[in-house]
């Protein structure tokens, strides 16, 4: 059986306490932005740091892998449900676009 | 209304005491999140794309003014300021932080609310008729049996690892205003041919992917009967329901595979073992819930202020005029407050308007509120006198919107904004649908609509019983909006029929303003609504409305 070709992948979470959506950084660490996230473009090195990251169970919850592509800034989502995770919800300006607004004044 | 008793209460306590010892255990890595899963959910906390989610149980939709204070205190200190109400008449908050949820419940255990088994394969809140004990065409009111059967299927051991989840609901009327025939229980209160009240009990209707009208078990269960009644459906299905598939686990399928006979016959012979076990406790039990809910002392009250106030403030009159429902006692009447202004999200109210809300019950509604499935807050009684000062109090908080049963009165469950579940979105638009309405200028002349949005096939926003209903799916990537068109929720219940071809995003509010500004032309007169209409002349029309490219190649 052929496998799928592997398309780019960031690795991400919910954070146990406070829920928010966190990402895997290069350094093997959970970061807020998705920009700031690992791409990881083998499945190889995919499935090790998937499996690392998975084992930290007292940090983060729900531990997945989700397509995205390389942007100007870093790793950008390529399906919308990504994308509303790493912004936050369309009706009020809440999460992470609240975050990251608040970050930079 | 219900008041906790001493026992109520030791078991919330000891609940929240529990939880609270789970959560600590998983902080601490004593649990794992297989094992934590299931007891979060148990007490209503799911995580959600953003955050934790904790859905809170609105018993049959019934609220003191304390209660309403006491969770605008919750939103104000432990979320964003805001709640959403759902057309479970439950409370979801959407960002709480798990270490603060212990705190919350015992907060909420204070007022007597609580979040258990709104969540997971259990029997879950059951929901009632917003305007219950207030409506004119009650023949009783339905909540003392919601609150017997709250009591009965809180902790029920036999019913805590059910095939699936399990909803009832309840009227006491006629008209059919809790959606009762889309119910895994439907308990709808008629009389027989001696005069007493009964109920018709109607099982295996729901929506979701295989959308179901259900269908009549027992066409008059006399009252007493209820509990042991209800305990042998569950029970028949609990043994005979599929655990193979989640997607056939619930009771409209089993009924669809075996037939409403058969179930029939097995529940009648469960119900001759569990009747005699029923030692009248029961029975004692709901005597001492009824005098809980003996109607307020009412305050007879002349009605000209009101009188003059909606002969001379066409603003008043207008929102009287949708928003305002007959009262048993013609100097009382019914208050539906708007949560659907024009753009904003269905069902969310912010701290300061559940507070003012909290105010006006104290003060001027006998200190009652109900939360509706449509996603409002209901006044039921209110002295018709008071009801000028009451609108000048809800617009100062923006709850003075004149859209009841209109068609910005939509129904959006939280879609992909929040819902992990969710394929597309569904807040956006209803807000785009509302604005869009309003800028036409043709509500009130559109009159009765109801557009119900869902934002997954799990169809908790009702789509399939909107007159008009929209489903959000993914299609290959990109958010593609299905439409169905005459569902109907009431006692004349249908499923909506798929119109066509789903739209895209940016294409969704255009068709629905087609179709809406083509129904003025299609009607007989202004008299005519839009189901209606669409019953008479069938889907061909509305069709042609919505995918003019089509019947221009027909033609």
């Amino acid at each position: 059986m052929s496998r799928r070709p592997f398309t780019p992948k960031v690795i991400t979470a919910n954070h146990l306490i406070s829920g928010d959506v966190i990402y895997w950084s290069a350094d093997s660490c959970w970061v807020s932005a998705h920009a700031d996230a690992a791409l990881f473009t083998e499945q190889d090195a995919a499935d090790a740091q998937f499996a690392i990251a998975n084992a930290q169970q007292q940090i983060a919850v729900g531990v997945m892998l989700a397509d995205a592509v390389m942007g100007d800034n870093g790793p950008e989502p390529v399906h919308f449900r990504e994308e509303f995770r790493a912004t936050g919800p369309s009706n009020y300006f809440h999460g992470k676009q609240a975050e990251i607004a608040s970050a930079g004044a | 209304m219900y008041h906790y008793n001493d026992f109520d209460r030791a078991f919330l306590n000891e609940r929240n005491a529990q939880f609270r010892a789970q959560v600590e255990r998983r902080v601490a890595g004593n649990l794992t999140e297989d094992e934590f899963k299931p007891l979060r959910l148990m007490n209503g906390l799911y995580l959600q794309l953003h955050a934790y989610m904790l859905r809170v149980a609105i018993p049959y939709g019934t609220l003191s003014g304390a209660q309403m204070r006491r969770l605008g205190d919750v939103a104000a200190k432990y979320d964003k300021g805001y709640g959403h109400f759902t057309t479970r008449q439950n409370i979801q908050y959407n960002w709480p932080t798990l270490s603060d949820v212990p705190d919350i419940l015992d907060s909420l255990g204070e007022v007597g609310l609580h979040a258990i088994q709104t969540s997971g394969n259990t029997i879950r809140n059951v929901t009632a008729d917003h305007f219950a004990g207030a409506a004119k065409d009650e023949i009783e009111d339905p909540r003392p049996v919601a609150e017997l059967l709250r009591q009965w299927s809180t902790d029920h051991p036999e019913f805590q690892f059910l095939p699936r989840k399990f909803k009832i609901a309840i009227t006491g009327s006629p008209n059919d205003r809790a959606v009762t025939k889309a119910h895994d229980i439907g308990l709808r209160m008629v009389r027989n041919e001696a005069g007493e009240p009964g109920f018709e009990v109607i099982v295996g209707g729901g929506l979701g992917r295989t959308p179901m009208v259900g269908k009549v078990l027992r066409a008059f269960l006399p009252k007493a009967d209820l509990l042991p009644y209800c305990e042998a459906v569950v029970s028949v299905w609990n043994t005979l329901g599929r655990r193979d598939n989640k997607y056939k686990a619930r009771i409209k399928i089993t009924v669809h595979e075996n037939g409403i006979e058969k179930i029939s016959e097995l529940v009648e012979e469960r119900f001759n073992t569990l009747r005699p076990q029923f030692s009248g406790v029961d029975q004692e039990l709901l005597a001492d819930i009824e005098a809980h809910f003996q109607p307020p002392v009412w305050e007879a009250s002349d009605t000209g202020v009101f009188d003059a106030a909606y002969a001379t403030d066409p603003v008043f009159r207008s929102w009287v005029d949708t928003n305002i429902t007959d009262h048993k006692r013609d100097d009382h009447a019914i208050v539906s407050v708007s949560l659907k202004a024009h753009g904003d999200t269905p069902g969310d109210a912010t701290t300061e308007q559940m507070h003012l809300l909290a105010d006006i019950a104290r003060d001027h509604a006998y200190d009652e509120l109900r939360i509706s499935h449509e996603q409002n807050v209901i006044l039921p009684h209110v002295k018709k006198s008071d009801l000028p000062a009451i609108f000048e109090q809800l617009k100062t908080a923006g709850l003075g919107t004149a859209n009841i049963g209109l068609a910005s009165d939509i129904i959006a469950c939280p879609g992909m904004d929040y819902c992990a579940l969710a394929t597309a979105r569904s807040i956006p638009v209803a807000q785009q649908i509302a604005n869009r309405v309003q800028e036409l200028g043709v509500e009130h002349d559109i009159g009765a609509l109801k557009i119900k949005i869902s934002g997954c096939i799990n169809a908790c926003g009702h789509h399939h019983v909107g007159h008009i209903g929209i489903l959000g799916l993914d299609r290959a990537g990109v958010e593609n909006y299905q439409i169905t068109l005459g569902g109907d929720g009431t006692e004349t219940a249908a499923v909506g029929e798929r119109a066509g071809p789903g739209f895209a995003y940016d294409a969704i509010v255009p068709a629905i303003e087609r179709l809406v500004l083509g129904y003025l032309d299609l009607r007989t007169d202004p008299s005519e609504t839009f189901l209606a209409t669409y019953r008479r002349l069938g889907a061909a029309p509305f069709k042609a409305l919505l995918y003019p490219e089509d019947a221009k190649h027909a033609a």
